[in-house]
């Protein structure tokens, strides 16, 4: 369904990404750990093309985007849910959410308030509706990030640390939202620090580190038979907190 | 305690003489039906009246009020697209030209006033409304983009970012989601604008040609002959009118705050 072709990216004379591959397919949710700073969250932005590859495709269903003049189209398909959460701060919830499918004429505004109030039903919103993002805690901000980006309706949501910002409690209701979309078949990529929730939820992990992908395995391969050395030591260290 | 109290008033009070008497002074004479500003006699409306008369006051005012308009309005335009431009993009030089910006703002307004008039002249440009205008957006625009760029910071961008991922275009970014984010930066860089036009004395003066006078300098040249009292008319009007526009927009920010406060 996504499918990433030796995607390079530096920035200034730091070579981020040396050539990555990775295919995506229908239904898979895959989890990206890695150590800090080794080109997880620049390989998801390049993923819809919030950061410009130097080279390599991004092919979403025959689509390649790097240089692609409808990008724009194509990047409706593709969700993300930011660290930041990056909610616009001057609208209420039911607009932040009506804005992009009202402005891009994918809904009528009736249908769309109409959509958006099923949506934030099911992320167990609805009584915020007309509140402001600064009156929600950050779990509820993540939420109604998650239900703009499904406003949409992509056919893949990118979740760029979904749960860094949150305190401890919150994570949880993040979290299970994150699971009941995955029952529902959604494709997701996610990066996250919350190795336990990477380890228990996803059907594939990808280990990344200096700019490659040095192991890609199923849960149980990655986390009980790691192969790579830099992937034995990076969970190494994890398990000496 | 209560000495202390009595003080602390006393001080107050003090303090709002300061700031206000002169204005008071001015609405007072401007109802004055003595010509001189020195004792009061008679209460009239007379000097309004004879404002609506004066041509030539008239005609200043209008004047001022067109140049500081236009100046605001295209200032603010180019003030706006400036600091969003100079805050999202690298480009060589950026620094320089983030430093140079603060040119306009620190050097003495009568350096500026003959700098400009130099431009001019040797342009071979002829001084009048338009000229005045020109100067206007030239020192305006820098307290503009001054203001905006106080309201953009990283989170800015971030949330143009998902503006972006949800498919909008770049110009539909701005307009929906950039522009009312910076929108307390523009709107208080063009207020800032409309300040600075509306009084301005130095630059306009350098700049300006036979029958292009505005307000202030009708004003300042008046006052070489006395200040007549329909002078004192003129500015308790223009004095209500900021007045009424800063009760409409407090009341419009309360309205706004109110309604927040009912959401919750």
């Amino acid at each position: 369904m996504l499918e990433v072709k030796n995607l390079k990216k530096s920035f200034g004379d730091k070579k981020v990404l040396k050539g990555i591959d990775l295919t995506i397919n229908r239904g898979d949710i895959i989890g990206i750990i890695g150590p800090s700073g080794c080109g997880k969250s620049t390989f998801l932005r390049c993923l819809n093309l919030l950061e410009k590859p130097d080279s390599g495709e991004v092919i979403l269903e025959g689509d390649n985007l790097v240089d692609n003049k409808d990008l724009e189209r194509i990047r409706r398909k593709i969700g993300m849910v930011f660290q930041q959460f990056n909610l616009f701060e001057n609208m209420t919830v039911l607009d932040n959410i009506t804005l992009a499918p009202t402005l891009l004429k994918v809904m009528k505004k009736g249908k769309a308030e109409k959509e958006a109030d099923k949506l934030l039903d099911k992320v167990d919103l609805k009584d915020k509706k007309n509140n402001y993002p600064e009156e929600l805690s950050g779990g509820q901000k993540q939420r109604v990030a998650i239900a703009r980006s499904l406003m949409m309706k992509p056919e893949i949501m990118l979740f760029d640390e979904p749960t860094s910002a949150l305190d401890p409690e919150m994570i949880g209701e993040v979290t299970n939202l994150m699971r009941q979309l995955a029952k529902e078949g959604m494709t997701m990529v996610i990066v996250s620090h919350e190795i336990n929730f990477i380890k228990n939820f996803c059907t594939r992990v990808v280990f990344m580190s200096d700019g490659v992908i040095q192991e890609e395995g199923t849960s149980e391969d990655i986390f009980m038979n790691p192969k790579n050395s830099k992937l034995k030591n990076f969970l190494s260290k994890i398990n000496n907190i | 305690m209560n000495k202390n109290k009595l003080f602390r008033n006393l001080f107050i009070i003090l303090v709002y003489i300061f700031l206000f008497l002169p204005i008071i002074i001015l609405i007072l004479y401007s109802f004055n039906d003595s010509k001189m500003n020195i004792i009061f006699t008679h209460f009239t409306l007379r000097w309004y009246q004879e404002l609506i008369h004066n041509q030539e006051l008239l005609n200043a005012f209008s004047n001022t009020l067109i140049i500081a308009i236009t100046s605001t309005a295209i200032s603010t335009v180019i003030g706006t697209i400036s600091a969003v431009g100079l805050f999202k993009y690298k480009f060589p030089g950026k620094n320089l030209i983030n430093g140079l910006i603060y040119i306009p703002i620190v050097i003495p307004e009568i350096v500026l006033g003959i700098s400009l008039l130099s431009v001019y002249t040797l342009s071979k440009l002829e001084l009048g409304i338009g000229t005045i205008l020109l100067s206007h957006i030239a020192f305006s625009i820098p307290y503009v983009i001054t203001s905006v760029r106080s309201t953009l910071n990283p989170m800015t961008s971030q949330i143009e970012e998902a503006a972006y991922d949800l498919g909008a275009s770049k110009l539909k970014t701005f307009w929906y989601v950039t522009l009312p984010m910076i929108f307390p930066g523009v709107v208080s860089g063009a207020a800032l604008a409309f300040t600075l036009s509306l009084d301005d004395v130095v630059i306009s003066y350098f700049t300006a040609g036979p029958g292009s006078n505005t307000l202030p300098l009708k004003i300042y040249s008046m006052i070489k002959t006395g200040i007549t009292p329909d002078v004192n008319a003129l500015s308790s009007i223009i004095l209500l009118i900021t007045i009424v526009v800063l009760t409409v927009a407090t009341i419009y920010q309360t309205k706004t705050i109110q309604k927040r406060e009912m959401a919750k």
